[in-house]
């Protein structure tokens, strides 16, 4: 099988492929190798590890953006395998690039929303990569609504390249859709948990970001403009790419530092597309324990921490 | 035929025919040259085509609000830096020519004044600022005047008039879009209202948060309002965009903004729907004009 990798990934990949060799040699020629695949499976997870620990943000933004990165619905499904995806904004259309609906994690109903990007290229059309329409973001805040009539917490998945910059969105109110949920969701008298899981692209991600708490997973980024929009505007020269990732400081360590984000979420080495299975037990850990905290709060103070919490975001200097 | 192969004799070199720089305004669109003091009395419109260029923030607010009632809050608040930002030139240094530049700290003035009579909260952008980009400068800053506005119980009133979120700041940039909304949002349950007034431009992160908000949104003719800008879509899309896209006339068809207003006609405009919505939410705070002598007596 033709496995989709990053140019960073090519060495992991040879050790893998010669591990592999080895194995079947072994099996073949009925020889034990054993301790030649112990000492190679040993350096294949230093080198795993060297490596992913010390990507670059732009590295870091091209994993968060892996064709084989683990989607939405792929974390979904695992999480609540009960799930079923309710559809529609009741004024427009549908806005397949979002996903919504109930599902049960530990015996709890959660309104999942998560923006989906699409595998093969047949869903990413339906998707449209990721991008959602206006009908995504009014879907969204209709189940955000429909989770706090009925008491329920809300996780969202963010994954996106950003809103979708087209005509029929300007349209029908693209700024409008992402502006409401920012004022709804602020408001909302459930407890809400918002996890970057891949791309989060400016303000077409923080439409489904105003959580009361926000976590990212390790190799996420969450950025104000794409390195590559970066670049064309402010260097003139969309080859800047690595200057504008690093002058944006989007990564999840960078956010996690910058007190932007609450917590960073552990993936498996090499990252959740190597072990998605994994990586979605790590996350649901990490839901559970953050939703834990708001089980005795109420609505309204739920709310006041939820704004507190974005009030306090950013630092200045004041001269009186 | 001599004239063919006369030597061209250049322009008096340095010493220009024109007029002296400043005395006259060029209209952007029509390239009517307006006598520069008729230009600032008119509001920066252009007296034969209409065009309502960009007004300076305090320009903006001698227009809105009555005269020596303007009070200025939170002067003093300037950006950190935080990521210690550089591109091509460092943001802290282009922080340092656009104050030089706009003589504003950053992209926004706030304060409190009357309107008509009418005690308001108002934050108006600065264009001449970085293309009035919101950092966290602005987002703090427009934050603290809505809670002022809850705290005194009157309106709330932005002018915007920017290119978006900052890129500069990167994140903390984006999340004013959430912070601001919220104070809105906070505004809204206070029972108090909003006034979003959109000038010419008016796009990314700033219209995708407060300024699309409003409980009236006002626009200026022909204003740019968008998310995503004309050439990020036409390069998405890879086609032209239509004559009046994203325009103040075509939200206004696609229901998205309340009314058009000129500059002349605005302050008139936002003071007669105080009038409806606040004539019973605090009388003490935000007294109608003709009452105030009643009280007196």
């Amino acid at each position: 099988m033709a496995v989709a990798f990053l140019d960073f990934e090519k060495r992991i990949l040879e050790l893998e492929n010669k591990l592999d060799e080895l194995r079947s040699l072994s099996k073949l020629q009925n020889t034990d190798f054993s301790a030649e695949i112990r000492k190679m499976h040993k350096k294949l997870n230093t080198l795993k590890r060297e490596t992913f620990s010390n990507l670059n943000r732009w590295q870091k933004t091209q994993l968060a953006r892996h064709p084989s990165r683990p989607y939405a619905y792929d974390y979904i499904r695992e999480i609540a395998p009960d799930f079923i995806e309710l559809h529609g904004d009741r004024l427009f259309g549908e806005g397949p690039s979002i996903v919504s609906g109930f599902g049960t994690m530990d015996a709890t109903s959660i309104m999942f929303i998560g923006i989906q990007k699409g595998r093969d290229i047949k869903e990413k059309m339906y998707r449209n990569f990721g991008m959602p329409h206006p009908e995504g973001y009014r879907k969204a805040l209709r189940m955000m609504k429909m989770a706090e009539k009925f008491n329920r917490p809300i996780v969202t998945l963010l994954d996106t390249p950003g809103a979708y910059p087209g005509i029929g969105a300007e349209e029908r109110g693209q700024a409008e859709a992402v502006a409401r949920n920012l004022l709804e969701m602020s408001g909302i008298a459930v407890p809400i948990v918002c996890v970057v899981i891949g791309e989060g692209g400016s303000g077409g991600a923080l439409a489904l970001g105003v959580g009361n708490r926000v976590l990212m997973l390790e190799h996420s980024v969450y950025s104000v403009i794409s390195p590559e929009g970066c670049a064309a505007i402010l260097w003139k020269d969309q080859t800047k790419v690595e200057e504008a990732a690093d002058a944006l400081a989007l990564t999840a360590q960078d956010l996690f530092e910058n007190r932007i984000i609450d917590e960073v979420v552990r993936e498996p080495i090499g990252g959740a597309h190597r072990d998605p299975i994994l990586a979605a037990h790590i996350l649901r850990r990490a839901l559970r324990r953050n939703l834990g905290e708001f089980s005795n709060l109420s609505g309204a103070e739920i709310v006041r921490q939820r704004r507190e919490k974005f009030r306090q975001i950013g630092s200045f200097l004041e001269q009186q | 035929m001599s004239w063919y192969t006369r030597k061209k004799t250049p322009l008096g070199k340095g010493e220009k025919r024109g007029v002296p720089e400043g005395l006259f305004i060029k209209c952007e669109r029509c390239g009517e040259m307006i006598y520069a003091g008729e230009f600032e009395t008119a509001w920066r419109v252009c007296k034969k085509c209409g065009k309502h260029h960009t007004l300076p923030s305090r320009r903006r607010i001698m227009l809105l609000v009555d005269e020596g009632t303007f009070v200025e809050h939170d002067a003093g608040i300037q950006s950190m830096d935080v990521l210690k930002f550089r591109d091509t030139k460092k943001y802290r240094d282009r922080i340092k020519s656009a104050q030089k530049e706009s003589g504003e700290m950053d992209a926004i003035v706030c304060g409190n004044g009357k309107m008509n009579g009418w005690g308001v909260e108002i934050a108006a952008f600065e264009f001449g600022f970085m293309g009035g980009s919101m950092g966290v400068v602005v987002g703090e800053k427009i934050t603290r005047a809505t809670e002022r506005a809850i705290k005194r119980r009157c309106p709330m009133i932005i002018v915007s008039c920017s290119g978006g979120a900052r890129m500069q700041e990167g994140t903390f940039s984006l999340m004013q879009m959430a912070k601001t909304s919220s104070a809105i949002a906070e505004l809204g349950e206070a029972g108090l209202p909003f006034f979003s007034i959109l000038a010419h431009p008016t796009a990314g992160g700033v219209t995708a948060s407060f300024a699309m908000l409003g409980d009236v949104i006002m626009a200026e003719p022909e204003a740019l309002i968008c998310f995503a800008g004309p050439r990020v879509i036409e390069q998405t899309i890879r086609q032209k965009l239509p004559d009046g896209f994203q325009r103040s006339e075509f939200l206004l068809e696609h229901g998205f903004v309340d009314v058009i207003v000129k500059r002349e006609e605005m302050k008139n405009t936002i003071s007669t729907q105080i009038k409806h919505m606040c004539a019973n939410i605090a009388p003490e705070n935000i007294p109608p004009p003709v009452a105030e002598p009643e009280n007196k007596s």
